[in-house]
């Protein structure tokens, strides 16, 4: 039994990704993360420290913020995933790019998609947070560029420019 | 990482049953937030995964008097319950705290518990509250405290075949309060260096204390239930005094070690302060459910 290997069969799923029906083969022990960047080819999504501390790979999962790098691609089929790719509208970005943008709120950028879809969720909620609450809720992304302050401002932007 | 199969069950009976057939090969799923970083650092390796997410004893959250919280039932959904955070503020100080809010999206009280950190957040609110955790395995169900739960660090009760199904947590008497709260150098998204949960019952005069509750997380090999300094908080008036000196008790049921995050005596002092605060805390909470 112990040297004996478990056959591994690529599973199927089929979820809704970016507001797209989206059907693809993942080995059961893949990651989300993995799957999206790998299998599905959307690589907006960064893989950071691959163990659920900086939020670099940060997706929504039925409207709930995760950590892609924590889920497995199977636990998706059925279920609903949004990506960075899915956020600006089809010409243009959305207000929280544009306020990034403006806010100079990226250098080196492997952590701006993680913190645009976490900021997202945030303002879909409160729409108008608190400096508090917004570093409150932003705690799981984490910027070794260091850059908070201007993430932090940008978000306030993006709040008060979509009254 | 060693290849593993995905197992979505949709009852208790066929989870034990793959469970069982993979004995330590195998474990439960829920978040996912402590295994699947295990596994890629190599701890340990699985051939199945059984994800409780599709069994309804392990995903329902079910508040009547006493509150029953499912296994796999994320941090989140405990937090943004109204009426469970009303009425169980010291299970929300843990419930809110462990990670950011990608993991609370997905971490759960109960797999907290089956990952028997000693620093779990999790685990002393749920002591303090006399919470029962509810064992499926081949041989049926079987009932265990929480504080009898883990056997040392990373490690349960839970025998071959066997997994948590849910916790029980007893409805609060009039006059209970609890409260946890943990020492970090950051302010948010860290392992604790000491944790404390604290409850207390008032007597029908409000003053004194009838029963008191103190458990303390990452001073030892597990969480650990602090009997003594339980034990000293029956009878005694619920001042600033009696929970100084029951930090004191507390301070000697802890056997810490010096790590990266804190000396050994550095735990001991924090275990004193924060037994002191979660008391106060925990009366205050106490008096409003009079």
């Amino acid at each position: 039994m112990t040297q004996q290997e478990t056959p591994v069969r690529k599973v199927p799923v089929a979820c809704t990704l970016n507001g797209q029906q989206t059907e693809f083969l993942a080995a059961p022990y893949q990651s989300l993360l993995e799957a999206l960047r790998e299998v599905v080819g959307l690589t907006g999504t960064k893989e950071g420290c691959n163990d659920g501390n900086c939020g670099a790979c940060t997706v929504s999962l039925d409207g709930r913020i995760v950590d892609s790098c924590l889920v497995l691609a199977a636990e998706v089929d059925g279920r609903q995933v949004d990506t960075i790719e899915g956020m600006a509208p089809p010409h243009g970005l959305h207000p929280l790019q544009q306020a990034f943008l403006e806010e100079a709120a990226l250098q080196c950028g492997i952590c701006t998609p993680g913190f645009l879809v976490a900021a997202r969720a945030l303002l879909e909620r409160e729409p108008h947070p608190d400096e508090h609450r917004i570093r409150l809720w932003l705690a799981g992304n984490l910027c070794r560029c260091t850059g908070y302050d201007k993430i932090v401002r940008a978000v306030q932007r993006a709040a008060d420019e979509t009254t | 990482m060693h290849p593993f199969i995905y197992v979505a069950p949709r009852t208790l009976d066929e989870a034990v049953a793959v469970l069982e057939q993979h004995g330590e090969r195998a474990r439960p799923f829920a978040g996912g937030t402590d295994v699947l970083v295990q596994l890629r650092g190599g701890r340990f390796d699985l051939d199945a995964i059984v994800d409780m997410k599709g069994v309804p004893e392990a995903t329902t959250l079910e508040l009547n008097g006493s509150l029953r919280i499912g296994a796999a039932v994320p941090c989140y959904q405990v937090y943004e319950n109204s009426a469970v955070a009303a009425a169980f503020p010291g299970l929300i100080d843990a419930a809110s705290l462990i990670g950011g809010i990608q993991i609370q999206s997905r971490a759960s009280l109960g797999g907290n518990l089956c990952n028997a950190s000693p620093s779990a957040d999790g685990i002393c609110p749920l002591i303090v509250h006399s919470t029962v955790a509810v064992v499926r395995g081949p041989q049926g169900e079987r009932r265990v405290p929480v504080e009898e739960f883990c056997t040392g660090p990373g490690a349960t009760v839970l025998e071959r075949g066997e997994l948590l199904v849910a916790l029980e947590v007893p409805a609060p008497a009039r006059g209970f309060g609890a409260a946890y709260q943990r020492f970090i150098p950051r302010n948010e998204m860290d392992i604790a260096v000491a944790g404390v949960g604290s409850a207390l019952t008032l007597d029908t005069d409000g003053t004194t204390i009838a029963s008191g509750r103190i458990a303390l997380a990452a001073v030892g090999p597990t969480p650990l239930f602090a009997a003594k300094a339980s034990a000293f908080l029956a009878g005694k008036p619920a001042t600033p005094e009696t929970f100084a000196e029951a930090g004191e008790i507390a301070s000697t049921e802890a056997t810490p070690i010096g790590d990266m995050r804190g000396t050994a005596e550095h735990r001991v002092e924090l275990v004193k302060v924060l037994t002191r605060r979660t008391l106060a805390v925990a009366l205050g909470r106490a008096q409003a459910n009079r």
